[in-house]
């Protein structure tokens, strides 16, 4: 099969990538860009560990097909600490154990941090349903939402107090 | 959280530090199964059956072998002839011979899903190509997926040699029962002759699936040496080395697992599917092969745990003293023998002193993917059944259910279900902590209902290594070999520097490979903090041992006139006085390490208690959860938001197994839900927040006093939640799930 050369923006840095026509964005990152942080769960978009932002928009990358990333711009887990600095939705995770096994993680921080750009200051059940695309088996969500909680007043506190 | 005062000052344990793999975690770095490359990896692929039942009359792979860009082909021909053997895993476990026919199929296949070929390729794509290659003649054969069915005379025999053990008088029968398992105490029919109150009913649940996020994977390579390479996920690097080598035939030194980050498992991967396939794609292939499963693989074709029927009979007097009990139950164990049976009956009625009771159990092969543990594997759908009943002879008693509960409740001294005295366990504390807890007195509105129910988890405890070595800067490296699912590493840290006395941050956990580290037996049974964590506190005072003894020499003393306190050697010698930090003993004559190994015979017990509130549509069928409140005996908890974690985690995997999940299977015997969208695990916006309250009961035989916490909160959760619903519903509920359609159908058929 023919492969097809693709040129992106990932995470701030442009890069090159070839792959097959049915290639899924997930597996591009993964494989060719090694960025090995985006998960596959499912490989149907119903688990959420694969989620990524795509021009600013949330999306499962399994359900994207890798050709479609010519010209785009897109942000992964390995893209949200900024150098060895991390987020607070980083801080947060780890301070509050919201994670266990750390599978499904990658995946609720982009679509958190996607939430909060949106809607600097959710409910609980905003927060709730926005992160109901995302699986996670091992905590209940609660210490999620509350790390989620947490982060989005740290946030509203970062740009008040800036 | 319970009043802490009165136990013992740690400096550590106790704390909430950041486990020492959790900025790889949340920066992607971490690396799972799926997620190792290996220079010239290839990349192999499974065929498997769609028939649940089937003679594989020929497989013809020459067409895929053909392709370019195939680099090797397997199919069961490939392994190795073995002997029947049984191999003890601790949790789990079964016939060597039923694992290599579970890895790979050989003259039948048992379920849709089941294996029966493999390639290997250069390209994931053309592995995919190569299969669709593959000629596989199938005589379909008639099958059973249903448990009950599966037991009637006329069924379809899974394994035309299967008799039924444990029978009374033995039958020559070709039959789908593969044990039955009697656990008695004293007179159960003259114990419920004595009742005045009697409750019975029959219960059943659908299989489920753990449903880990993350599907099994494994990278091998292998060596014209014979030596093999293998870096997987999974709850026992030692685990996959043991059966891969039997599977195999080959010496256990001459494989090394590199346990990788585990993305869940909850006893799931307490077994194999991939290694022992990957190991024969590598060594035809020459290069090393990546073998992944899909979702649909991994709902199809591991380990579910086992659907269930269950009878049960409860009496007690007119002051709701329990007089005895009967409880007979089967569960499936899909494709080949090993349900939890034994378990199940060990924990039906643990929480009470019952005076005569008999259980029976039955083990039950069917046309589905072979049964695997999952977090106190067999147990909870019978916990499920006796709590429903307990709360039915509540509500016959007109009795508070805690109450019913309290005057049942076993405690310290009591036989345990071995018979041996149970030790110190916190249940009486944990049900007059439900009582005062505002959950309980929260008022419940129209179509609302709460429920309560207690579940028991034996625990265990299995051999674990630890060793610890110090540095010559004074800092500590913890290595162990029990892969770390949920946080492990950091109480590991945690005990190690509470015993030499230095920060946490000082202390760094890492899980070693096979060839560096003693044998450890697999992540499971909650036996980690509690086994290898005593493995770590011993090798810790071995060490503080060492630099005790290099502190007496230097200040030339007797070892007795040294004294260990707050992280540096202190001399109580009469004319003399000084101290010596860690780094400065280690900077005089090089660092000292040691390592122990432990087989702790004596766990402490699992015991929980959960209060659930729900809310049900009445027109719909449908439940909102309003409320939890988990109560558990942690012994001590040496992380307390990991301890947390544990209980939130499994809550609400129960209330999955209690209101959604089941395996439904098509007319052909085939999984017709082999994904997330059809088989739908708990989501955020399903759910309450879980509070949670932590008794600490500590357990003698620990140096701190854990109890292992990962299994017992998933026994409570099925049991209260329909308790709950029958509360607002008026009606008992006798089926998992409590999907809105059973809910209603169970409804109308009261009235």
């Amino acid at each position: 099969m023919q492969k097809i050369l693709v040129s992106t923006t990932v995470n701030g840095e442009t890069c090159e990538f070839a792959c097959e026509p049915d290639t899924s964005l997930l597996d591009a990152l993964r494989t060719e860009l090694r960025l090995t942080g985006s998960k596959e769960g499912c490989g149907s978009g119903d688990c959420g560990a694969c989620t990524i932002s795509l021009d600013g928009e949330m999306v499962c990358s399994c359900l994207v097909l890798a050709a479609e990333a010519q010209g785009r711009t897109i942000g992964t887990v390995e893209g949200i600490a900024e150098g060895s600095a991390l987020h607070p939705l980083q801080t947060r995770f780890l301070e509050h154990a919201a994670l266990q096994c750390g599978f499904c993680t990658p995946g609720f921080l982009v679509a958190a941090k996607s939430l909060l750009e949106k809607n600097p200051d959710p409910t609980e059940t905003e927060i709730r349903y926005w992160l109901a695309g995302n699986l996670c088996r091992c905590t209940g969500y609660d210490k999620i939402i509350r790390a989620v909680q947490h982060a989005a007043a740290d946030l509203r506190q970062e740009r008040t107090g800036a | 959280m319970n009043d802490m005062s009165g136990k013992p000052q740690y400096r550590v344990v106790g704390t909430r530090p950041v486990r020492p793999d959790g900025i790889d975690k949340v920066t992607g770095k971490a690396v799972f199964s799926a997620d190792h490359f290996v220079a010239g990896m290839i990349y192999g692929a499974i065929l498997r059956s769609p028939h649940a039942h089937a003679r594989i009359r020929s497989i013809d792979t020459s067409k895929a072998a053909a392709l370019p860009g195939v680099k090797a082909v397997v199919t069961g021909a490939d392994f190795p002839a073995l002997k029947s053997m049984e191999v003890d895993l601790g949790e789990g476990g079964g016939d060597i011979v039923d694992m290599s026919v579970n890895c790979m199929a050989r003259d039948k296949v048992f379920y849709d899903g089941h294996a029966v070929a493999a390639v290997a390729a250069t390209s994931a794509s053309i592995a995919a190509e190569a299969l669709e290659l593959i000629t596989v003649d199938y005589e379909v054969l008639p099958h059973v997926t249903d448990l009950a069915a599966a037991m009637a005379d006329d069924a379809p025999v899974l394994h035309a040699r299967m008799r039924t053990k444990g029978l009374d008088t033995p039958s020559d029968k070709p039959t789908n029962v593969s044990m039955r398992f009697v656990m008695e105490k004293g007179d159960v029919a003259a114990g419920l002759a004595r009742a005045k109150v009697v409750a019975r009913g029959s219960f059943s649940s659908a299989p489920v699936h753990q449903g880990y996020l993350e599907p099994q994977a494994c990278t091998v390579a292998y060596n014209s040496d014979g030596q093999v390479q293998i870096w997987a996920s999974s709850q026992g690097a030692f685990m996959i080395r043991t059966v891969t080598a039997q599977v195999l035939n080959l010496p256990i030194a001459d494989i090394r697992v590199t346990p990788l980050e585990i993305g869940g498992g909850f006893g799931g991967k307490t077994v194999i599917y991939l290694e022992p396939v990957a190991v024969l794609l590598s060594k035809k292939s020459g290069r090393p092969v990546r073998l992944a499963m899909s979702r649909s693989d991994v709902f199809r074709a591991t380990g579910p745990a086992p659907g269930t029927i269950c009878d049960v009979a409860i009496g007690c007097d007119e002051n709701g003293i329990i007089t005895g009990a009967e409880v007979t139950f089967s569960g499936s164990a899909g494709a080949f023998p090993g349900s939890g049976t034994h378990p199940a009956a060990v924990c039906s009625l643990a929480p009470y002193k019952i005076p005569d009771y008999r259980i029976v159990g039955h083990d039950v092969v069917t046309n589905m993917a072979c049964t695997a543990a999952y977090r106190s594997p067999g147990a909870p759908p019978i916990i499920f059944a006796v709590e429903s009943i307990v709360d039915e002879l509540a509500g016959k008693l007109g009795m508070d259910p805690i109450d019913l509960r309290l005057r049942n409740a076993i405690q310290e001294g009591d036989p345990s279900p071995s018979g041996v005295p149970f030790g110190p366990i916190g249940l009486k504390e944990m049900l007059e902590a439900a009582k005062v807890h505002p959950h309980w007195s929260e008022p419940l509105e129209a179509n609302q209902g709460r429920g309560i129910a207690a579940g028991y988890w034996p625990n265990f405890g299995g051999q674990s290594t630890a060793s610890v070595s110090l540095t010559d800067d004074g800092t500590v490296i913890v290595t162990t070999g029990s892969p770390d699912i949920g946080g492990s590493r950091a109480s590991m840290a945690m005990m190690a520097a509470e015993v030499i006395g230095l920060p946490y941050d000082s202390v760094r956990a890492t899980v070693a490979d096979t060839s560096s580290i003693g044998y450890s037996m697999l992540t499971g049974g909650s036996r980690t903090t509690f086994a290898t964590g005593k493995a770590v506190v011993e090798a810790t005072e071995k060490v503080v041992d060492g630099l005790k003894a290099r502190a007496a020499s230097i200040w030339g003393v007797d070892a007795g006139a040294v004294e260990w306190a707050g992280g540096e050697a202190r001399c109580t010698a009469q004319d003399k006085e000084g101290t010596l930090s860690v780094r400065e003993l280690c900077g005089k004559g090089g660092p000292i390490s040691a390592e122990a190994t432990v087989n702790p015979p004596d766990p402490g017990p699992g015991i929980a208690v959960q209060i659930v509130d729900v809310e049900v549509d009445p027109d719909t069928g449908t439940v909102t959860v309003l409320r939890v409140t988990a109560l558990q005996d942690v012994g001590r908890a040496i992380h307390p938001s990991y301890v947390e974690g544990q209980m939130q985690g499994g809550v609400v995997q129960g209330i999955g197994w209690a209101l959604n999940e089941g395996y439904v299977f098509n007319a052909k015997g085939q999984l017709d839900n082999a994904g997330f969208l059809d088989y739908r695990i708990p989501v955020a916006s399903d759910l309450p927040m879980i509070s949670t309250v932590m008794i600490e009961v500590p357990w003698p035989s620990h140096p701190f006093g854990v109890k292992g916490v990962g299994e017992a909160p998933i026994c409570p959760p099925m049991g209260a939640v329909a308790n709950a619903v029958s509360a607002a519903t008026g009606v008992r509920m006798h089926h998992l799930p409590m999907s809105p359609d059973r809910i209603l159908t169970e409804v109308a058929a009261a009235q």
